[in-house]
């Protein structure tokens, strides 16, 4: 039993195995119609989402929501997109910068806790991993403390900074598995002997064959900083803070504007779902990598 | 492991984005910086009647402080119950915005005594205030002799609000005086089919409700005392109050604490319920939305009871724009800026040189009451309680409306006050 | 000196990282824990040693036992949580497991919650749980109405006892595709000689997952459990965005932010570190149980 499964291997193993082709029978129509049902279930807030965000006036209301628009109208996407637009830009340069920065540190962690097996090199990685379990509310405060104290100003450099520090257990795992199972031990081998440092083997030799777990680490952290509420709301606030804020105070309000609030969620949402949908595979395997065994 | 193309372009796209964003990052995108002539307005005045008054009053600061731009630096949640945890935030990131909106009174004190508001006494006195205000009201502004912030307005909390038409279809011709008769009228609605005739929403709408009751059942200075610390909260007087409290609660929606005041109005425009208490904010709420069907009363028992609170601004700690926020606090202060704000906000002008033939129909009411009342405080809104206080005392009526548990919520508000309690 | 030579530059790589997560995971929960025997209960200073008064407040001295209150509702929420994603994800997992077409787009359409913020999808489930019953319900009420299933109508996260497994429906919602991809990678793991080997002696389909298959799972199971576990006990964005901070729905991440709010830093304090105790108790022996097994493979 091998620690983390190497995520796209988990992913490739989610590829059916063979493929149906046994005649319809009573079992395989429950099958099918319990498969349809969760799938109803599943897209059912989605629907509603949708429908809501076109609708204007008298058409939005609690009790007629599962009716689709009488007049569609794009303006409460309109709306929505006006009070979000700035915090929609600064979520990007949240996102990515956190995405990038944070796979590099894991990998060049990852190497190390692969390779370089020093004494206590199983504790280190322990709790280095623990890093990742913790409720932030159990720093939160202390942290909030010291960024005040020192000066710096709230918004994204501060979060771009915290999210990578906090992103460094899960990236390192993941890279730590990638290393571990991918990277034969005779190409680390062949490299020393040619007299390559460390840092040369690392940079030459093994990032050019770590794009996979770029891929997976970028994926993961780009949408838990997308996704995050918990740091934006300590570290940041609606004039500077990332979209999930922006968000919970256009939704939030009194009497919010329903059509609005929806445009808004599916706008907040939109960036994430498209790269879950073009990178959908390594996006489950990110997800597998969250796991610490498979 | 095989790269598809659409993976390829994606990862061309994200690439191109980080690009994209490291160049846009540089372009000053914290906004607000020093120098600036922008003024940020903090409030939760976003919506209706709220967000009409304060259109007013920026009308007014566009005139009086040329050159300075308004920020609105709105966030809605009713009573500020979101708005407060933003403020709180910000104050505690040292970032906070270049005014905000406090609550007169022991709310108020919270942020002097943390020292995140600056002395105005020097201002008072160029700007000529310290007459143009009740002494009364100057007190509640005052922390060791100094004037922290500018009063914008008074409202009053212990209002009932009706829809008309519901009311007399269901034959009541008076107002109810007290608490029986007004048990009775909602006996009456009940019979005529409307279920939940008392609309009311989540925790501090509750509070406000008990706080009525309890001027009813304990008198205005008895009442006072229990948010100072002077009236002991163990009494058998408060004990029927909360009674009398948990017999109304019976007449409300149970879906109270999915609700914000605003979805609890809603109930009364639409005539799904008959009554609700609330601040005479609501009377601007309903007019902007042109609803123009209400009526009001005291609440039963209160008699000659003005519960008030005030909406003040204060100059923050760190301000950006120091300049900017005093033309800001003087338009606030100024006789025209009260009348181009109160005249939407449905409050009455704190100045007491302002003329009632100004106004609508109900503030001319209340500005003749407000000078021959009694004056209690509020403790949902901040006049007679601390922020620790309205948060405890929030949270308790939060539990009592599920567990509707008497013994309780009287303990519970007692051990509030005993740690919360300004002596 | 030949050890250093040859550990020594990786651990040089590693420390920076080392030293940055020894501060701000280690050194901070050291300075939580300081602020929690304190009595710094407001904005101003003071640092008075209080010992563990703070924790035994929260526990018998809370009014209306706010933070037993806050714990029950944590512990409703995570056990219908857990049962409802295990559940479901394992329900996705065998349906496309005994083989549908087009089983990639199901995949898709099942784990495509797990992309969205629970602050977006918080928006639209307060809209469907709309707590009015009868004339005028909305949301999932008003769906129930409409198939004529009006007795499954109910008050969701407003019921007062069982409220908190109502807002549990948003989080197994988002979660069930995470655990379905779990379980669906645990079954294509195993290998195909075994499933044959059963098949050869005549088991029926029900002895081959009960005997062979499931007893493979454990292991996924468990992950699966401690990954939606631990993500529980921290759950803040989703009822912050669906009821708002409230008594009803309070939970102790929740209660750290409101006593916060009012600057009672050391007993919001004493609150995380219960929170960061809770998950200790379980992450800690999964961690070491699963260093044992990965030396012993």
């Amino acid at each position: 039993m091998t620690t983390v499964a190497v995520p796209p291997a988990a992913v490739e193993s989610l590829a059916p195995r063979r493929k149906a082709k046994r005649p319809f029978g009573p079992a395989s129509i429950v099958k099918y119609a319990l498969a349809i049902l969760f799938l109803l279930i599943v897209l059912m807030p989605l629907y509603v989402l949708i429908v809501t965000s076109f609708k204007s006036g008298g058409d939005i209301g609690v009790t007629s929501q599962w009716n689709l628009p009488e007049h569609w109208t794009t303006a409460s996407w309109v709306k929505a997109w006006s009070s979000l637009r700035d915090s929609f830009f600064r979520t990007f340069q949240l996102a990515i910068p956190v995405a990038v920065i944070s796979s590099l540190i894991g990998a060049a962690n990852g190497f190390v806790l692969s390779r370089w097996r020093f004494p206590g090199a199983d504790v280190v990685f322990t709790l280095i991993l623990f890093g990742m379990f913790i409720p932030y509310q159990a720093v939160m405060i202390p942290l909030r403390e010291i960024v005040t104290t020192l000066g710096i100003p709230p918004g994204i450099p501060t979060l771009v900074f915290v999210h990578c520090i906090y992103g460094i257990p899960i990236c390192t795992l993941i890279f730590r598995n990638y290393y571990a199972t991918t990277v034969p031990e005779e190409l680390v081998e062949a490299a020393r002997v040619d007299g390559a440092g460390l840092l040369r083997t690392f940079g030459w030799i093994i990032l050019p064959i770590s794009i996979p777990g770029f891929v997976v680490t970028i994926i993961w952290q780009f949408t838990s900083a997308w996704n995050d509420y918990l740091f934006a709301i300590f570290l940041s606030n609606t004039r500077n803070g990332p979209i999930t804020i922006a968000l919970n105070a256009l939704a939030g309000a009194q009497s919010p504007d329903y059509a609005a609030s929806m445009a808004g969620a599916l706008i907040t949402s939109l960036p994430t779902l498209i790269v879950y949908v073009l990178l959908g595979r390594w996006f489950i395997g990110g997800l597998m990598a969250g796991s610490v065994k498979s | 492991m095989r790269f598809t193309r659409r993976a390829a372009v994606a990862v061309v796209g994200v690439a191109a984005l980080l690009a994209a964003s490291a160049c846009g990052s540089s372009d000053g995108s914290s906004g607000g910086g020093s120098g600036s002539k922008k003024v940020e307005v903090f409030t939760w005045w976003a919506d209706g009647g709220e967000k009409a008054g304060l259109d007013g009053l920026v009308a007014q600061f566009g005139k009086d402080c040329a050159g300075q731009e308004f920020v609105n630096g709105a966030v809605a949640g009713g009573a500020g119950a979101n708005a407060k945890n933003v403020l709180a935030s910000r104050l505690q990131q040292s970032d906070p915005p270049d005014t905000f909106q406090a609550h007169a009174g022991a709310e108020l004190q919270d942020y002097i005594k943390a020292g995140q508001v600056e002395d105005l006494s020097a201002d008072y006195d160029t700007w000529g205030l310290k007459t143009a205000f009740p002494a009364g009201l100057i007190q509640n502004l005052t922390v060791d002799g100094k004037i922290y912030s500018v009063p914008a307005n008074i409202h009053r909390a212990n209002v009932v609000w009706t829809n008309k038409k519901v009311v007399a279809d269901a034959g009541i011709t008076d107002d109810p005086k007290d608490m029986a008769s007004f048990i009775a009228d909602l006996d009456k609605l009940k019979a005529k089919g409307i279920k939940t005739p008392l609309a009311v929403g989540k925790d501090w709408t509750m509070l406000m409700l008990l706080e009525s009751v309890l001027i009813t059942d304990l008198g205005a200075d008895k009442f006072t005392g229990l948010w100072n610390g002077t009236t002991d909260w163990n009494g058998a007087d408060v004990t029927k109050g909360i009674n009398d409290f948990k017999t109304l609660l019976t007449y409300t929606n149970t879906d109270r604490d999915a609700l914000d005041w605003t979805d609890a109005e809603k109930l009364v425009m639409d005539g799904k319920a008959a009554y609700q208490l609330m601040g005479d904010w609501e009377a601007a709420d309903m007019d902007a939305k042109k609803f123009a069907d209400y009526g009001w009363f005291t609440f039963p028992g209160n008699g000659d009871t003005y519960q008030w609170l005030a909406d003040s601004f204060v100059l923050p700690k760190g301000a950006k724009n120091v300049d900017g926020t005093k033309c800001w606090l003087k338009t606030v202060g100024s006789a025209d800026g009260q009348k181009a704000f109160n005249t939407k906000k449905g409050s009455i002008p704190a100045r007491i040189d302002a003329s009632p033939a100004d106004y609508p129909k109900y503030q001319q009411a209340a500005m003749a009451d407000w000078k021959t009342f009694k004056q209690v405080p509020s403790c949902a809104h901040g006049s007679g309680c601390s922020q620790g206080f309205q948060g405890a005392a929030n949270s308790a009526l939060g539990a009592f409306s599920t567990n509707q548990d008497v013994a309780g919520l009287q303990k519970a508000m007692a051990t509030a006050a005993s740690q919360f309690a300004a002596k | 000196m030949r050890r250093l030579r040859h550990w020594g530059p990786g651990l040089l790589l590693l420390s920076p990282s080392l030293i940055l997560l020894a501060i701000f995971v280690y050194g901070l929960i050291a300075w939580t824990t300081k602020m929690s025997v304190s009595d710094q209960h407001t904005a101003l200073k003071s640092n008075g040693f209080v010992g563990l008064d703070n924790y035994k407040n929260l526990f018998t001295n809370d009014i209306q036992d706010r933070f037993v209150h806050s714990l029950r509702n944590l512990l409703i929420f995570t056990v219908v949580f857990l049962v409802g994603a295990m559940l479901f994800g394992l329900i996705w997992a065998l349906i496309l497991e005994r083989g549908v077409r087009a089983e990639g787009f199901f995949r898709t359409i099942y784990l495509f919650p797990m992309a969205v913020s629970f602050v977006a999808s918080g928006v639209v489930w307060r809209w469907l749980m709309n707590p009015v019953v009868g004339d005028g319900a909305g949301g999932i009420n008003a769906l129930f109405a409409s198939l004529h299933l009006d007795f499954l109508q109910n008050k969701w996260w407003t019921n007062p006892t069982w409220g908190m497994a109502a807002m549990a429906m948003p989080a197994i919602w988002q979660l069930s595709g995470y655990v379905m991809a779990l379980f669906l990678a645990g079954f294509r793991g195993i290998p195909q000689e075994l499933r044959e080997a059963a098949a050869m002696d005549g088991a029926s389909t029900y002895r081959l997952y009960r005997n062979v298959i499931f007893p493979q799972l454990t292991p996924v199971a468990l992950s699966a459990l401690i990954i939606l576990g631990h993500m529980s006990m921290k759950m803040f964005d989703l009822i912050m965005s669906v009821s708002g901070p409230q008594w009803l729905t309070e939970v102790p991440a929740v209660y750290v932010w409101q006593t916060l709010l009012t600057s009672d830093y050391a007993k919001a304090a004493a609150i995380s570190i219960v929170l960061l105790l809770l998950v200790a108790v379980v992450i800690v022996p999964y961690l070491i149980y699963t260093n044992r097994a990965e030396k012993n493979s």
